[in-house]
């Protein structure tokens, strides 16, 4: 399962760091974000609540960096 | 600009404006601090919000933190000496205005090349009731009639019923030649309708047309990330601890040796400076920032040069291709068989072409097709009688109460006339009148007219080797290679031999260069996928083919290989002058830092200036026009 959502974020290296970010929640296979299009793409382990992970994925990209968001 | 980036701008020009008055306000001591301390906030203040949340949140090395540590170092030094606080609030300026700068530009390029690739139909025009009405593309079902009037695009695939029209289709092929289509024809969506009104019938859903498939291509394609991205990020994460440890060490240790090592005075102030320095230079943004920004613009310009790139990473392998391998039928030749020539023609070579077509009207051979194709005009069947089909040599029929024998050599043998060798490549033709020998006809796969300046092109664009793949016979294949200029031909292949062919090449050569196989997607998928690139060319709306390639060129013609090529150098130069220029600008600065040469002030071209030139530089990527 892959899903899109479209992000905003400030720089090229906070992008990455919420790239990592999203990589490291539960939940989460793998994950790319594209500074240049804002979009981050996810791809879930099966079985998951897409709706719940992405809140998680939310929450830790906002710790690396505070000014981001992702549309839900 | 967005409404974060007119606030911003405010605040620095703000700022600025402050900066100026204090300078001539004649105050000193604490209320200079006091009154110096609100431009500073102002500039700086999200700053120091961000390095506090990162630090709470174990995120310590970001750039927000370099900066309120450099910033507040300064300002804690300029009071201990009651001395010069602009130099602080200047860092803090000059850095903010920098950010600035990057998100405008990055901002306005992100629209350019998004305008670049607009193809996406915002609506589609359905009659109901003697009324056009416009609903949303993705709501139309297979099998629906929809209108497309003069000046839009259209927006779903399908077959024209009712209308002719000219199409521009340079958003898709960058051919700039408009297309003439009529009823009955395929369209694909994407084009811009000229000329006439079309009814169009559906033959697929949005989400399955070419310009759903190409915009979701083209999007993705800077999510592939290329090697230099890859380094770079993890570069930045090696890169900013490293140096925020080398200040921590240059504001402590050189003081600490100077007092207890050598006996002199500590000049904590002078080190601690050069430490904060350090942290300014430090920002790894220009790098992080301009590359993958390259990126961007490469594939952009290169999408609207009609070559669709599907990553970052093949922009790079591209760049690095050494060999060339073609596959022949529809790559270097039209795939399409033409009658290239008459010889020996007894008669006129037109009444010749009226009678192979008519004694071979009956057949739906590829070769009777082009015979047809070549006379041109409708044919009275009534004037053919009694055709007999001899398999494998030809036809035998009576025409205008004539006998006309149409066939290869074999045919001319069995009626034992005597017949004249061709010495062209191709499938010949013969034909006999009654008996008697009345000349052959040539008919053979024509080389597009751009292949042999493609060849040329790509022997300019550093290609050390061309090589061609065929399963055509060894004649064809060393006629056409030698005319076109190829090094290597291999004929006679089925189609899982040019996979052996393609990892024999990949194997004999060193791994450094790549190897790119162009293609026309048909049967020649897993080709396509074995090379280092696979190129699909003239490949608009076949589905296998934009799967199974690297590239894809909208068009057929072969001179968009080279241009690709170019494309590609062009923005891999660009990044790697974005990323040696950085580090070096960087790295030199460090040691002056370190050395006490630099001030601040240096350090902030090294930051800011830095940036703003490889985000320059990196939109040139875009401007791909001359290639």
């Amino acid at each position: 399962m892959k899903k899109t959502y479209k992000i905003e974020v400030d720089c090229a290296n906070c992008a990455n760091k919420m790239e990592d970010a999203a990589k490291r929640t539960e939940g989460v296979k793998n994950a790319t974000v594209n500074f240049m299009t804002l979009k981050m793409s996810v791809e879930f382990e099966d079985g998951q609540d897409i709706k719940a992970v992405m809140q998680k994925v939310r929450t830790n990209c906002k710790k690396v960096e505070d000014d981001c968001e992702i549309f839900i | 600009m967005s409404k974060k980036q007119k606030k911003m701008l405010f605040r620095i020009l703000l700022t600025a404006v402050l900066m100026v008055l204090l300078h001539f306000l004649p105050v000193a001591k604490l209320l200079r601090f006091l009154l110096y301390l609100i431009p500073y906030l102002v500039i700086g203040y999200d700053i120091l919000i961000k390095a506090f949340k990162g630090v709470k949140n174990r995120q310590m090395f970001d750039e927000s933190f370099l900066m309120a540590v450099a910033t507040v170092g300064a300002m804690a030094l300029a009071v201990a000496k009651d001395g010069d606080y602009t130099e602080a609030i200047a860092v803090m300026l000059f850095y903010q205005i920098g950010e600035w700068f990057q998100s405008y530009a990055v901002g306005k390029s992100r629209r350019n090349i998004s305008e670049l690739m607009d193809i996406r139909p915002d609506y589609a025009n359905i009659e109901k009731d003697g009324q056009l009405e416009q609903v949303d593309p993705d709501e139309v079902e297979i099998g629906t009639i929809i209108v497309v009037q003069p000046g839009e695009k259209i927006p779903i695939d399908g077959i024209v019923i009712n209308g002719h029209s000219s199409l521009n289709t340079s958003a898709l092929t960058g051919e700039s030649l408009p297309r003439e289509i009529q009823t009955g024809e395929e369209v694909i969506s994407g084009c811009i309708n000229l000329t006439g009104i079309l009814k169009i019938q559906t033959t697929k859903e949005f989400g399955e047309s070419t310009v759903s498939k190409i915009l979701d291509l083209v999007e993705n394609a800077s999510s592939r990330k290329s090697k230099s991205e890859d380094f770079i990020s993890k570069f930045a994460r090696v890169y900013t601890p490293l140096v925020c440890y080398s200040a921590l060490a240059l504001a402590f240790l050189p003081p600490l040796v100077r007092i207890s090592l050598l006996g002199l005075s500590a000049d904590w102030g002078d080190w601690v400076y050069r430490a904060l320095t350090f942290l300014v230079i430090s920002c790894p943004c220009a790098l992080v920032v301009s590359i993958p920004l390259s990126f961007f613009a490469g594939i952009g310009g290169a999408s609207n040069a009609g070559v669709l790139v599907k990553g970052s990473n093949y922009l790079e392998t591209l760049s690095q291709t050494r060999y060339v391998v073609f596959d022949k039928t529809g790559t270097l030749t039209q795939g399409v068989f033409q009658v290239n020539a008459i010889h020996h023609n007894t008669l006129p070579e037109e009444k010749l072409l009226e009678y192979a077509a008519l004694a071979e009207s009956a057949s739906s051979h590829p070769i009777s097709k082009s015979l047809r194709e070549a006379y041109g005009k409708p044919l009275e069947r009534s004037r053919i009688t009694d055709i007999e089909e001899i398999s494998g040599n030809g036809v035998i029929a009576q025409v205008d109460n004539l006998c006309i024998a149409a066939g290869n050599a074999k045919l001319m043998k069995r009626l034992k006339i005597d017949y004249k060798d061709c010495h062209h490549t191709g499938t010949i033709v013969h034909l006999a009148i009654d008996g008697t020998y009345a000349g052959h006809i040539v008919i053979s796969d024509i080389i597009k007219p751009h292949a042999k300046g493609a060849i040329a092109a790509l022997k300019s664009a550093g290609v050390h080797q061309t090589v061609m793949l065929t399963g055509d016979t060894d004649a064809v294949a060393k006629q056409v290679a030698k005319e076109l200029g190829i090094d290597v031909v291999y004929s006679e292949l089925l189609p899982e031999d040019k996979v052996t062919k393609v990892e024999e090449l990949l194997e004999s050569k060193s791994p450094k260069e790549k190897l790119a196989f162009v293609g026309d997607g048909i049967n020649d998928a897993p080709v396509l996928s074995r090379a280092d690139i696979g190129i699909a060319m003239g490949a608009m709306g076949s589905d296998a083919a934009i799967e199974a390639a690297d590239i894809v060129l909208m068009d057929d013609d072969p001179l968009k290989i080279s241009k690709a090529i170019n494309i590609s150098r062009k923005c891999l130069r660009i990044v790697y002058e974005n990323i040696w220029f950085a580090i070096g600008i960087k790295v030199i600065c460090l040691l002056l830092g370190a050395f006490g040469i630099a001030n601040m002030w240096l350090a902030v071209f090294a930051d800011v200036g830095v940036m703003v030139l490889a985000v320059l530089n990196a939109i040139r990527a875009l401007f791909v026009k001359k290639l």
